[in-house]
Order: structure tokens, then C-alpha cells, then sequence
């Protein structure tokens, strides 16, 4: 199989490193090399944090190089344009994003324009095959009352979609081994839930 | 933190830096010391997690000086020991630094130096910290990954305790968190307890003998080369005939590996695990039969003068490519070590990297610029500060989160030098102009370093307001805890050391402790204060709001949120545009809070002129 190469994109305090502990947890557990790249400190308040994941038989750098991510999940629309970077049609590209948005300060001070929804997805069709925007957080604050499992959600999503290369059953373990134990069985609910029934 | 990280067998994912703790474990350590700072702050959090478990003594000492010398202490004392820190926390302790290495030591002793190409996490400068073996005569090695993080720091506690000195081990960002699968063997439990030995002279670092241990130095040197010749740390991949070859190490090894495979060559690398000394020998015989050799390393051009050098006894008419293709300034990729390489071999790839950038460039993309969080003490302290002062007033920085202090629309980081350092700049600038001037500092950063710049304002009678921001933990690095706070690094209760009482007890007359959430309070303060003939100190305390926030949803205390009545609302964008609070956004003509965002810090309650901001049930 060839490297499978994902990002993972939002804002500090999206649920973004958990994300990337879960899918590396799996793709250990799958049998694969697996390495992430994340980010602390100074760029973690309130910035963009850009993670990496990649696995296959034998992985070097932790970094997505320009254009070749086969998966880009982002927690954020405008995080998931900025994350553009990482796709290409060649690689036919997915994204995955979150329609929730976290308004950036250039925009309240110096009135800059967030983009529509529309526009996000517009903008990322040449940068990939496909981009598909869900309301992941407002499912998720229905169901649970917050939206500290959206990450959770998206990453179902793309795994009942098949857009990650990886089992159910491995990135369910993945989810035991890295979220705490009395948040396990609404996470994997969740996860279920993003996953959808086949 | 991987569940089983204390497991004998088996094996984990693990951060760079928790391979480095997990090596240290391994090697049967006893002591460990640190102050935090990215890319570093992970190692010191791995050792405060387990230490009580695995048996052996961890602290965040005060300052990064301090942390060496005990590590020091407690190596020449026959206890295995490990200093950890960033790349600034060597300059902090540089001046212990060079004695510790002449002193040498009886049980291994590592020091961790994390470098951080492209300052994704430092606010100084951009540094290499290779010089610093160089100028120590002390030997450095750098792992690529976080199995090598864990096998090299095992490697660089028995290369430090058969030559009785210090080894520094040297990281980067990217080795430092790249999470990787890491095999975990036996640990062994080291001795936590040694005897200082009163009669090993060597530790009186006194001339003239110490003239004869820098020449002992010397002779060390070159005895390490030797192994640097031998080791498997510096080792040749893809060995064979070819007119080009690659020297590199580090991160820059794996985009050196990824380059070639993409290109799908096979050219040979020599990979360096030991950087200092290198291995002459090895370098010559490898750079002998090539036209061409490409060194690949982050910031300044050091192995490649080194390569030069050597170059001249063996391959004069070598090529020899580096820092002609990459840049010194900021960190490497995939990216820049292939387009290089494809400059160097011919070889082209399909995907073409130009045009697709080009075609990125075309997006507009508003900027999400790094800020303080939601309900952050800070933001409202330097609301007050700006509220209570004219615009010719100096806001001195300092380092920790407040450093976000630097974007508008806060804008009170006027400067922004070293950790302690707002007391003495703004000292030097109260001499010499008539401004009025506040400098910031953290309470952990207070204990760092802005003691001794508090006592020189005061003594030398300059005017400043100082006001320590005291979150009541360190915030930026990961909220690892300080003198303040009455924890120590392994959990356990301690005398809490208060700021107020240190200022007074260098001699500062006016002193105050407000909560900055009573922003009137404040403003009031700050104008009196700065009218004072002589320095003064305002505590403004308050508890970091993530913590705040953590507590109450783990004790399931529901804190209240504030909302704005769209009826009240007049549009003016006193919140907005004064406080830059994520979760104050802009609605239709007025403005609008983000419930999920916001963290109840009532600050915008206090601004809002039309008393539209009201408390409500979250």
C-alpha cells in the first residue's frame, strides 16, 4: 500500500491532537509505521494548528508535503481553506470540514470578509477531488450538549465513507487506548454516529 | 501520555520528547530537573507524570541556571541526571554551562537542548545551538525520531559516564513533537541516592588548573572522535557507487529519505547521530570518490564548513552543495531538500510545485493570528493598562502567553527581549527619557528572572510600574507549576512563595494585589502608580481561565456566560474593538457573543458603555 498521508486542521482546543493519537493508535494496532507532526506553545493560543499524520510500511518525516494529502480534516471552514495547500486534484484530495465557524481578529478589526460556505467549498474543488462541508458541531451539541466530540464525528464520517484506510474496529481501539476511560462509550457513540449504519 | 509507558516490553507511540524521558528511564536515571519552554516543556511534564511510579527525583526548578547546576550536583555526586530545556534555557544557563563540563561528572549527566527553526514557539531570535558543543568541548548528538530520541539518549548516558563529562543531546521542533512507534525495552532503576566526594579537587574550577583540564578537554576530544569514527550512530545508507552523495541528520535526514523516494533514487547518505566531534575519517573516505556531496542542514551553514575543511586534504575539486540551495533562515521540508535535489541530479518530478502555489497564492485567506483565550486575566489587564495610560507610555514585554500582548488590538508588548527582561530594559529606557513605562511580567517568569531586574530598578532609583501577571501557573508552556503556587513538580505540597511579599522585600514601598477582572480597580491603580517618584508593583491575580474553566466542569459548576441584548446594542464596538476577544464577534449592526466561546470573564460586561452585555446560564 502506498503512505497514506492525512491533516488535520482547526484552532487550539478543537480536539485535533486526539484526533491524530486516535487514527496513529490504529494504524499501530493495523500493523503500519505511523508517524504525527503537531504543534505546542505560542502557535496553540487561539492560531491555526496544522497536525500531521502519515502511515504505511515505512514512514520518514512526519510532514504532508504540498499537495499530497489524501485526506485533509479540518474542525473549521476557514481552517480547511487555509489547509487548501495540502491537496491537489492529483492526488484527488478529499476534505472534510466542519461548518462551525471560530471568526479570526483580522476580520472583526480590519474587515476582512469570512467566506460562505459556497465559496470555502468552490475554492477547494481545485485542490481536490472533493470537498464536503457537514454541520458536524450542531449534530453533535444535539446529541450531546457541547462540542468537544466533533472530532470524533468527522472522523467516522470519513471512515464510514472510506476515506481513511483504516478498519472500524482498529480506530474504535485507537479511541479506548487515547480518550479517558468514562468518556468512551459517548465518543464511540458519536463515532457510530459520523460512521453511519452499513 | 502513551497508557503503557512505564510497560517493559511492547510498544507505544510516543512523542519525541516522551522517547527522550522513556531513554533517561531506560538508563537508570535519578535525578531530573527542567524549566519548561516549547519545544521542550514535554520531557519535564513526562518525568512529573511518572516519577513517583518509576522511583526517581524530578523538579521544575526555578530557572533553567539553576536546573543544570542541581543536575550537576546530583551527577557528581554518583546520580544519574538529566537537565532539559530550550534553546534560550541554554543561554539562561550557559554560565553554569562551561564550568559543569570542566567539572565533569561521576554518574552520567544529560543535557537537552530543543532548537526551534522557524521560532514556532520562541519569541527571541532564531538560534542554532550547535555552536554551543563548539565552544564546550562537550560532544552532541541528534536523533531523527522518536525511536532514535529514546536509543540516543540511552547512548549519550553511557558516552557520558565512561568520559566522567556532560553530553549534550540537541532536538528541534519537528524531532521533538513527531510522534513515532517506539519499541520499549527493560527499565533499569538507577540510584537515587550518591555521596559527594570532598576530596574530587576537579569540581574546583580555579586557575591555573583549569588550564590543564581544558587541555584534558582537548585530548577528550579527540578520543571521542575516535568513536564518533566507530559508531552506529553515524551510519551510511543506500552504500554503493555513485558521483553524489548526501550528508545530513535530524529531522533533515527524513526529508533527505522522502526526497529520494519520491525521486526514486538511491543516493548515498551518510547520516550523522554524533554532530560534535564529527567523524573526520568517515567524512573523507565518504566525499573521496563523489563529484558532488550535498550537505542538508537546518539554520547556519556548520557541518558545511566543516565539510569544506576536509574537503581540501582529500577531494579539492569536490562540489560541494548546501546552504547555495537552502536557506539558513527558517526550518527545512520535503519541499526544499527535493527541489534542491532536482536542481543537483537533473531529475524532474510531475507535480508541478510552482504552479500549484501559485494557484494558492490566489486564495484570499483572512489571517488567524495566535491570541490570548476567551476570559484570559491578561487581556484584561492590558485593557486596564491601556485605558489608565497616554500613547507615549512604554509597555515593556516579556515572555509567556502575555506575549500575545503583541497583536492588536492589545498592543502592549512595546518590546520583547528575553525572559526577565522588561524590568531592565524599561529601567534603561525610565533613565533616559521622561516616558512614563509599565513592564509586564509573568509570575513565572518573575521567579525566572525578574528578581534581580527588580532589584536593580529599585536600588538605582528608577520609577517604573512592574506589574506581575500572575495566572497562578505556567500557562504558555502547558501549566506546569512555579514557586507561586505551592506544588512541586512531583505533586507534592511546598511553601508558596509570594510575589508580593518578594517585591517588599527588595525594598518596594508600593505594592498592590488586584484581581484584573475589576477593570475600574485597576485602571485607578495603574494611574496612581505611575505617578509614583519610585518603582511599584501591582500583583494582578488571577487565576489562568482554561484552569478556571477545567475545575468547574470537573466539579460540575455551571459558570455563567454573558450574552448581548441586540436591543441595547448601539454598534459601537467598544468590546469588539478594544478587548479582540474571540468570542466577541460582529452580528447585523450590532454586536454578537459566542456562547460556546465565551468564558465568562464579565470584562466585557464592565467595558460595554450601553449596558448591553448581560450575564445568562450557559
Amino acid at each position: 500500500m502506498k503512505d497514506f498521508n492525512l491533516v488535520v486542521v482547526g484552532i487550539g482546543g478543537q480536539g485535533i491532537l486526539t484526533l491524530t493519537n486516535i487514527v496513529a493508535e490504529a494504524a499501530m494496532k493495523e500493523g503500519m509505521d505511523v508517524k504525527t507532526s503537531e504543534l505546542h506553545g505560542l502557535s496553540q493560543r487561539g492560531g491555526p494548528i496544522p497536525c500531521h499524520v502519515r502511515f504505511g510500511k515505512k514512514i520518514y518525516s512526519s510532514l504532508v508535503m504540498t499537495g499530497q494529502a489524501d485526506l485533509v480534516i479540518s474542525l473549521e471552514p476557514l481552517e480547511a481553506l487555509r489547509a487548501a495547500y495540502y491537496g491537489s486534484k492529483e492526488k484527488k484530495t478529499v476534505f472534510v470540514f466542519d461548518t462551525w465557524r471560530i471568526i479570526p481578529s483580522s476580520i472583526l478589526t480590519q474587515k476582512e470578509a469570512y467566506p460562505s460556505i459556497n465559496e470555502i467549498k468552490a475554492s477547494l474543488k481545485k485542490f481536490s477531488s472533493r470537498a464536503v462541508a457537514l454541520d458536524a458541531s450542531d449534530l453533535v451539541k444535539k446529541q450531546t450538549g457541547g462540542v468537544v466530540s466533533t472530532n470524533v464525528y468527522l472522523l467516522g464520517y470519513c471512515v464510514g465513507k472510506k476515506l481513511i484506510k483504516l478498519k472500524k474496529k482498529s480506530i474504535i481501539e485507537g479511541i479506548k487506548k487515547v480518550i479517558p476511560e468514562k468518556y468512551f462509550e459517548m465518543n464511540k457513540k458519536i463515532f457510530e454516529l459520523g460512521a453511519g449504519k452499513r | 501520555m502513551a497508557s503503557n509507558f512505564l510497560a517493559e516490553k511492547g510498544k507505544a507511540i510516543l512523542l519525541g520528547n516522551e522517547a527522550i524521558a522513556r531513554g533517561a528511564i531506560e538508563s537508570g536515571i535519578g535525578f531530573a530537573s527542567t524549566y519548561p519552554g516549547t519545544p521542550s516543556s514535554e520531557i519535564g511534564d513526562t518525568f512529573a507524570a511518572v516519577a513517583k511510579e518509576a522511583g526517581f527525583y524530578f523538579e521544575y526548578s526555578v530557572n533553567e541556571k539553576v536546573a543544570l547546576e542541581a543536575a550537576a550536583g546530583a551527577g557528581m555526586s554518583g546520580v544519574r541526571s538529566m537537565v532539559s530545556f530550550k534553546q534560550f534555557g541554554l543561554n539562561v544557563a550557559s554560565d553554569s554551562f562551561f564550568p559543569a563540563i570542566y567539572a565533569g561528572t561521576k554518574a552520567g549527566f544529560v543535557i537537552v537542548v530543543a532548537d526551534d527553526p522557524n521560532c514556532w514557539s520562541s519569541g527571541q531570535s532564531e538560534q542554532d545551538g550547535r555552536y554551543y558543543s563548539r565552544m564546550g568541548h562537550i560532544p552532541m548528538i541528534e536523533p531523527s525520531n522518536p525511536q532514535e530520541c529514546k536509543e540516543f539518549t540511552k547512548f549519550a548516558f553511557r558516552l557520558s559516564e565512561k568520559f566522567k563529562m556532560p553530553v549534550l543531546l540537541r532536538l528541534t521542533t519537528r524531532v521533538s513533537h513527531t510522534k513515532g512507534i517506539v519499541r520499549l525495552e527493560k527499565i533499569s532503576k538507577g540510584k537515587t541516592k550518591g555521596k559527594f566526594d570532598k576530596n574530587a579537587y576537579r569540581l574546583r574550577n580555579f586557575p591555573p588548573y583549569l588550564m590543564d583540564v581544558h587541555k584534558e578537554l582537548h585530548e577528550k576530544l579527540e578520543k571521542l572522535r575516535q568513536i564518533s569514527e566507530k559508531t552506529e550512530l553515524n551510519l551510511i545508507f543506500n552504500s554503493g557507487k555513485s558521483e553524489i552523495g548526501i550528508i545530513t541528520f535530524g529531522a533533515s535526514f527524513n526529508y533527505v529519505m522522502d526526497s529520494l523516494d519520491i525521486l526514486d533514487l538511491k543516493l548515498p547518505v551518510l547520516k550523522l547521530g554524533i554532530t560534535y566531534p564529527l567523524p573526520e575519517k568517515k567524512i573523507k573516505d565518504f566525499i573521496k570518490g563523489l563529484k558532488t556531496v550535498f550537505i542538508v542542514e537546518e539554520l547556519e551553514a556548520v557541518v558545511e564548513e566543516n565539510v569544506r575543511e576536509l574537503a581540501k586534504d582529500v577531494t579539492p575539486q569536490i562540489k560541494i552543495r548546501g546552504k547555495d540551495l537552502l536557506p539558513v533562515v527558517g526550518e527545512l521540508n520535503v519541499e526544499k531538500v527535493l527541489a534542491a535535489l532536482m536542481k543537483i541530479t537533473g531529475e524532474k518530478i510531475e507535480f508541478d510545485l510552482k504552479k500549484h502555489f501559485d494557484l494558492f497564492k490566489k486564495l484570499k485567506i483572512p489571517v488567524r493570528k495566535p491570541m490570548l483565550c476567551p476570559g484570559c486575566p491578561h487581556r484584561a489587564t492590558f485593557y486596564a493598562a491601556k485605558a489608565a495610560t497616554d500613547s507615549d507610555t512604554v509597555f515593556g514585554g516579556d515572555v509567556g502567553c502575555y506575549i500575545l500582548g503583541v497583536f492588536p488590538p492589545l498592543d502592549t508588548q512595546d518590546f520583547v527581549f528575553s525572559m526577565g527582561a522588561s524590568e531592565g530594559v524599561v529601567h534603561g529606557i525610565k533613565k533616559v527619557t521622561g516616558q512614563k513605562a509599565i513592564a509586564f511580567i509573568g509570575d513565572s517568569t518573575f521567579f525566572h528572572a525578574g528578581l534581580p531586574g527588580l532589584v536593580n530598578t529599585v536600588y538605582n532609583k528608577s520609577n517604573p510600574l512592574v506589574i506581575v501577571l500572575d495566572n497562578r501557573i505556567t500557562a504558555m508552556t502547558g501549566h506546569q507549576p512555579n514557586p507561586g503556587m505551592g506544588k512541586t513538580g512531583m505533586g507534592e505540597d511546598t511553601k508558596s512563595i509570594s510575589i508580593e511579599d518578594a517585591a517588599k522585600g527588595l525594598g518596594v514601598r508600593t505594592v498592590k494585589t488586584i484581581n484584573p477582572y475589576n477593570v475600574k480597580e485597576m485602571i485607578q491603580t495603574i494611574k496612581e502608580f505611575l505617578n509614583k517618584p519610585e518603582t511599584s508593583v501591582i500583583v494582578a491575580k488571577a487565576e489562568c481561565r482554561l484552569l478556571t474553566i477545567r475545575k468547574a466542569r470537573r466539579e460540575g459548576t455551571n459558570l455563567p456566560v454573558f450574552e448581548i441584548d441586540p436591543n441595547r446594542c448601539k454598534g459601537c464596538e467598544a468590546c469588539l474593538v478594544q478587548l479582540g476577544c474571540p468570542a466577541i464577534t460582529r452580528g447585523k449592526g450590532v454586536c454578537r457573543i459566542e456562547k460556546d466561546l465565551c468564558n465568562g470573564c464579565s470584562v466585557c460586561f464592565q467595558v460595554c458603555p450601553n449596558q448591553a452585555v448581560r450575564a445568562v446560564k450557559r
